[in-house]
């Protein structure tokens, strides 16, 4: 290695660029299994940006050359700028809201000449060095309550303001990088208890909700009576199990239907619903007069995911092979190059080249987190986990929404959907997390 | 700090692994264990598209194809890609406004969707297609597609050949569903006999289709396709000119004629009155031409050589000798002393037309003179007959023989809806007389009265025993079928000799032969040709009918039954002309003239005269126009009383439009007639179906 470029390639850890390399390549492979038609001369159609595998080509590239340009840079340069980055970021998204474009239903892009700008897609970066920069501060004290409402106000600020701009999907990645405070000590009771309203949102949706009220009322009730001892010596045990109780009631009574009648957008509460496999509810509430009810647009709701789930499961063990899948081919698929780009591998490639793949991301996730635990600096540490935890968010999410386990979110898979955007966000966070690892000795602060 | 939160990296790398060990999971029952994925998949992209076999050609004896197979065309259109077109010059050729235009676009849309295309107009007339083709660049999104179609190249035999028309839900569900929607099948006649034969080997084409339902190529290249392998053709004994004269001889009379050739059972020709044009049924307004076929009260779509009962009357006769000549109870010497009516029961009944001695001395003379008398009086020596010990079972023995004729149950005939007759067994008489009654009871049996109902077919196939001799063929038409293997044992039952009477001497069919060539050469018979020895015997029968609750008696039946030559018979006939008199004067000459143009392969100048004469001749029955009045009447009534709709109505209320209430032919009341009155079923009974 060291026979290449020394400046550039010392330290380098080739590993996670023969991933890089390989993810993008299986992407590419992907879309062209998509797009191509018969007849086409493939070299011609790769080189000539008219077609989706070779604009995606031609992203790739540019990411590239971009990756090259960090890798060149000082890595102190990253520490040193995290919180102006993070303001422009903020900055670029209030500018959104004079200067938006509306585009499918989301009002986050600023539209550029010919390219559209998501300024919540770059915010993920920016989020990500804010925050390493954050943690790894010397005067940083991560145990007391006020550091972990300044970190978690940092993830949340673009997380709500984009929110606003109706792109729930993206708002939600946000909320990966609550896995980085975890690993820097942000206590385990709070993301439980975060967990557990998770849960106890979507036990409202699956059980009635008195029955729900009256259940959690009797556990209150039997936990009140088998620790009436321990009560006795502690009153505020008690005071806690009611406050706990009360939340709970509150949160399904008020919370959960002003969540999907005033937060989240109507197709979202669809998606959602037709996940689970019930009628909307809320359907009548979220209505505005005069248009349809949302019962006969159900069908509409749960046709990705339908013909997701069919495209994946005809591929069977290994797959129809290469241009061989009817369902990918031919469209039945709506987004198929873009959210729901797993469906051609799953369908060409079958259970064979899923678990490849998802394996290549396994890999690639345990690396990072690897490369994180070796960093000397809390900052790379925290920027790693960033990374890890973004990349495993999309792709969670992602891969979980085509075979019907997650509600469908538009949000992209890493490296393999087409997309400039995010290719560009994606590799701009890798490279950028190669680059502090070649400098794995240093202190960055 | 760092150190003391090391142990959470660990928790990190379990909630990763843990979160993609449940997407393999979820992978794995879709990918693997999971089968339906795989079809849910092939319903989704692959159409398999059926591709129709030609069907099967039919030919007559002369090997010239009376049913065959055509290509007309349909003008079909993809909404979607029809933007563009000029839509007022198509409509100015197909000769529609544009709210019709409007209305089928959407109907198109409605049924295939925008993207496929659906039937704009279907079956075009050969010039509407012609000014479309040179058209069409005009109009985008149309385009004129190939359908195949029946054609009957000589418009005649429409009752034998029958048509094809689309299953409905019965077909289809008694196939099991082998019919789908949308498919053709044949409907009646040949068509629907032989149905599995004419139809094919259906093929599949697997197309793939996107995710507009377009079809874009074909799957796998065509590797699960099968090919459509056309139906076969059948041979059969139609004398093709024998037919069209059939039926241009009872064009405008309400009857049938059968021509059988006695050495094979092969039908010759069959004819029903009123007819109909095959073609009629095919082509651009099949449709509407089926609609007014099956409003006519005449029954235009019956076909009355099967499905027509008649009272055979005097044809009966030659018939009740044999089987007396069978069993034994008489000899060809047998004779009856008539003097003009039969007082064999005290009663007197029935009369005779001859009431000179002698003129039923022999059996022979019995049937040249047609004696009522004689034939009772036989009658009842075969039910009395000694032998079986009581009225009944002689009765049971009788009717076993006219079963075994083809009478009182269906002969088999390769046609569908065949209908039995009637020869009611005892238990009918049973009832009707309270278990008390005798050989007097229903002694006009013997002249082919009482209760007995033979159709045309029937009577012509007993001509053709009388003919042989005691034997037959199942009567059919098809003699057989292109490719014919050991499988195909439709055939099988047409190529069995049935032997029905074995006792009879060669001098006993000689006599009966004599006196039905009697018949032709004595009285001055209109089915006579010369040259020819001709054995027919004539009857009429009464016609009585019941309209708007009063009885009439109709015109009598004209009933003519024959076979010649007399050594070497080559044609059986029987004719059947309703309410035209008696038999002699339409049914025989009608019979003549088929006979001499089969036998003689042509008819000479003056006999075609005849012909013109004949076929020009109306005898439609009154009360028709009286009843399709009645009918019309009714119905637009009906209309106007379900859809507020007056105009179906309007034209009936003139009362100078209505036909006259039909004339009762009876001259006097006959109460004392001690038979029983014939009552011959009331047409419309095979037409209700089709009214309804």
């Amino acid at each position: 290695m060291s026979q290449r470029n020394p400046a550039i390639s010392k330290g380098v850890d080739w590993v996670l660029i023969w991933l890089y390399l390989a993810l993008v390549a299986i992407g590419l492979l992907s879309i062209f299994s998509v797009t191509f038609r018969e007849g086409d001369n493939v070299i011609q159609s790769f080189l000539g940006f008219k077609t989706d595998y070779s604009k995606q080509f031609y992203f790739f590239i540019a990411s590239i050359t971009l990756g090259l340009f960090i890798l060149l840079t000082d890595s102190k340069f990253f520490t040193a700028t995290a919180n102006i980055w993070y303001a422009a970021g903020i900055f670029l998204l209030l500018l959104v809201f004079p200067f938006h474009t509306e585009v499918k239903g989301t009002e986050s892009i600023i539209r550029l000449g010919p390219f559209n700008l998501q300024p919540a897609e770059l915010c993920k970066v920016f989020v990500n060095l804010a925050l390493a920069k954050y943690l790894s501060r010397v005067e940083t004290d991560f145990t007391t309550p006020r550091s972990h409402l300044i970190a978690s106000a940092i993830i949340l600020a673009p997380a709500a303001i984009t929110i606003a701009q109706k792109e729930t999907g993206l708002a939600l990645v946000f909320f990966a990088f609550f896995l980085v405070m975890f690993r820097e000590g942000f206590p385990a009771g709070y993301l439980i208890a975060g967990f557990s309203i998770g849960v106890l949102v979507v036990a409202t949706l699956l059980v009635d909700k008195i029955i729900l009220a009256i259940v959690l009322s009797a556990i209150a009730v039997t936990m009140i009576y088998f620790m009436r001892k321990q009560i006795k010596r502690k009153r505020r045990l008690m005071l806690s199990i009611i406050g706990i109780w009360g939340l709970s009631i509150i949160t399904i009574v008020f919370v959960v239907p002003f969540l999907f009648t005033k937060v989240l957008q109507k197709h979202q509460v669809e998606r959602i619903f037709s996940l689970i496999g019930k009628e909307n509810p809320y359907a009548k509430l979220n209505t505005v007069e005069g248009e349809e009810p949302a019962s006969t647009t159900k069908k509409d709701t749960d046709y990705n995911v339908r013909q997701s789930k069919i495209a994946i499961g005809s591929g069977g063990f290994g797959g129809k092979g290469l241009l061989k899948g009817t369902q990918t081919r031919f469209d039945f698929v709506p987004e198929q190059r873009t959210d729901f780009i797993f469906c051609t591998i799953g369908e060409g490639f079958g259970f064979l080249g899923c678990a490849l793949v998802l394996g290549i991301y396994l890999f690639l996730l345990l690396r990072i987190v690897n490369i994180a635990e070796r960093q000397r600096s809390a900052f790379s540490r925290c920027y790693a986990y960033g990374v890890a935890s973004v990349f495993f968010f999309h792709i969670a999410i992602n891969v979980c929404m085509t075979i019907g386990l997650a509600p469908v979110i538009g949000i992209p898979l890493p490296f393999i959907s087409y997309g400039g955007t995010s290719l560009l966000t994606f590799s701009t966070m890798l490279f950028i997390l190669i680059r502090l690892d070649a400098d794995r000795q240093m202190v960055l602060r | 700090m760092a150190l003391f939160n090391q142990s959470r990296s660990t928790i990190i790398r379990l909630i990763f692994l843990g979160i993609f060990l449940i997407i393999i999971v979820q992978l794995l029952n879709l990918q693997v264990f999971s089968g339906k994925y795989e079809q849910l998949a092939m319903d989704n992209a692959v159409f398999p598209k059926v591709k129709y076999p030609d069907r099967g050609i039919i030919f007559d004896r002369k090997n010239r194809a009376i049913l065959n197979n055509t290509i007309m065309y349909d003008l079909v259109v993809t909404p979607s890609e029809s933007k563009h077109t000029d839509t007022f010059s198509l409509c100015d050729i197909l000769g529609i406004d544009t709210a019709e235009y409007k209305k089928r676009m959407l109907e198109a849309r409605f049924k295939n969707g925008p993207y496929r295309p659906s039937i704009f107009e279907d079956l075009l007339t050969p010039e509407l297609h012609a000014r479309l083709d040179e058209n069409i660049w005009k109009f985008p999104g149309f385009a004129l597609v190939e359908r195949p179609v029946r054609v009957y190249p000589f418009n005649a035999a429409a009752h034998i050949l029958g048509y094809i028309g689309e299953a409905d839900s019965g077909i289809i569900k008694r196939s099991k569903g082998f019919y789908r929607m949308g498919d053709y099948v044949g409907r009646s006649g040949l068509e629907s006999y032989y149905e599995s034969i004419l139809m094919g080997t259906r093929g599949v084409q697997y197309m793939i289709k996107d995710n507009r339902n377009r079809l874009v190529g074909s799957y796998e290249n065509g590797r699960f396709d099968t090919a459509a392998i056309a139906g076969r053709n059948l041979r059969t004994s139609i004398d093709m000119d024998l037919q069209q004269l059939a039926e241009k001889l009872i064009t405008n009379k309400v009857g049938a004629v059968v021509a059988i050739d006695p050495k094979t059972g092969g039908i010759l020709a069959m004819a029903s009155g009123p007819n109909y044009d095959p073609n009629s049924l095919t082509g651009p307004n099949k449709q509407k031409n089926y609609g007014q076929l099956a409003l006519d009260v005449a029954g235009p779509l019956l076909n009355r050589a099967i499905q027509g009962n008649y009272e055979p009357g005097s044809t009966f006769k030659p018939l009740g000798a044999l089987i007396a000549l069978d069993e034994g109870v008489i000899t060809p010497s047998y004779g009856y002393p008539c003097g003009g009516r039969y007082f064999g029961c005290g009663h007197g009944k029935p009369a005779c037309t001859h009431s000179n001695p002698g003129h039923a001395a022999n059996l022979r003379l019995a049937i040249a003179n047609s004696c009522n008398s004689y034939f009772v009086q036989v009658y009842r020596n075969s039910v009395d007959n000694p032998e079986y010990r009581g009225v009944k079972k002689g009765y049971e023995k009788w009717r076993d023989y006219l079963n075994a004729f083809g009478l009182g149950q269906r002969t088999g005939v390769d046609l569908t809806s065949e209908l039995p007759g009637l020869v009611p067994d005892t238990s009918r008489y049973n009832t009707v007389y309270r278990g008390s009654w005798n050989s007097c009871t229903n002694l006009t049996l013997g002249i082919g009265q009482d209760m007995m109902n033979a159709t045309p077919l029937q009577l012509a196939n007993a001509m053709c025993i009388v003919a042989n001799k005691g034997f037959y063929f199942t009567p059919h038409f098809v003699q057989g079928i292109d490719g014919q293997s050991a499988n195909d044992t439709l055939l099988n039952k047409f190529k069995q000799k049935h032997e029905v009477l074995t006792k009879i001497s060669d001098d006993a069919y000689e006599a009966v032969h004599a006196g039905m060539q009697q018949v032709i050469d004595g009285t001055s018979s209109r089915a006579k040709i010369p040259g020819i020895n001709v054995c027919g015997k004539t009857g009429t029968a009464e016609k009585f009918r019941i309209i708007q609750g009063r009885r009439i008696k109709l015109d009598d039946n004209s009933v003519f039954v024959c076979f010649a030559p007399r050594e070497d018979p080559k044609i059986a006939l029987a004719v059947i002309v309703e309410n035209s008199g008696f038999g002699n004067t339409w049914a025989a000459p009608i019979a003549g003239l088929m006979m001499e143009r089969y036998l003689k392969d042509s008819l000479p100048a003056e006999r075609l005269k005849e012909v013109d004469r004949i076929a020009h001749s109306s005898l439609l029955p009154s009360y028709i126009p009286y009843l399709q009045y009645i009918e019309d009447s009714a119905r637009a009534a009906n209309w106007l009383q379900r859809y507020k709709d007056s105009s179906a109505l309007r034209k009936f209320m003139r009362e100078r439009s209505k036909p006259p209430f039909p004339r009762s032919r009876e001259k006097a009341p006959k109460h004392s007639l001690g038979m029983v009155v014939p009552v011959t079923p009331d047409p419309r009974l095979f037409t209700k179906n089709n009214l309804a």
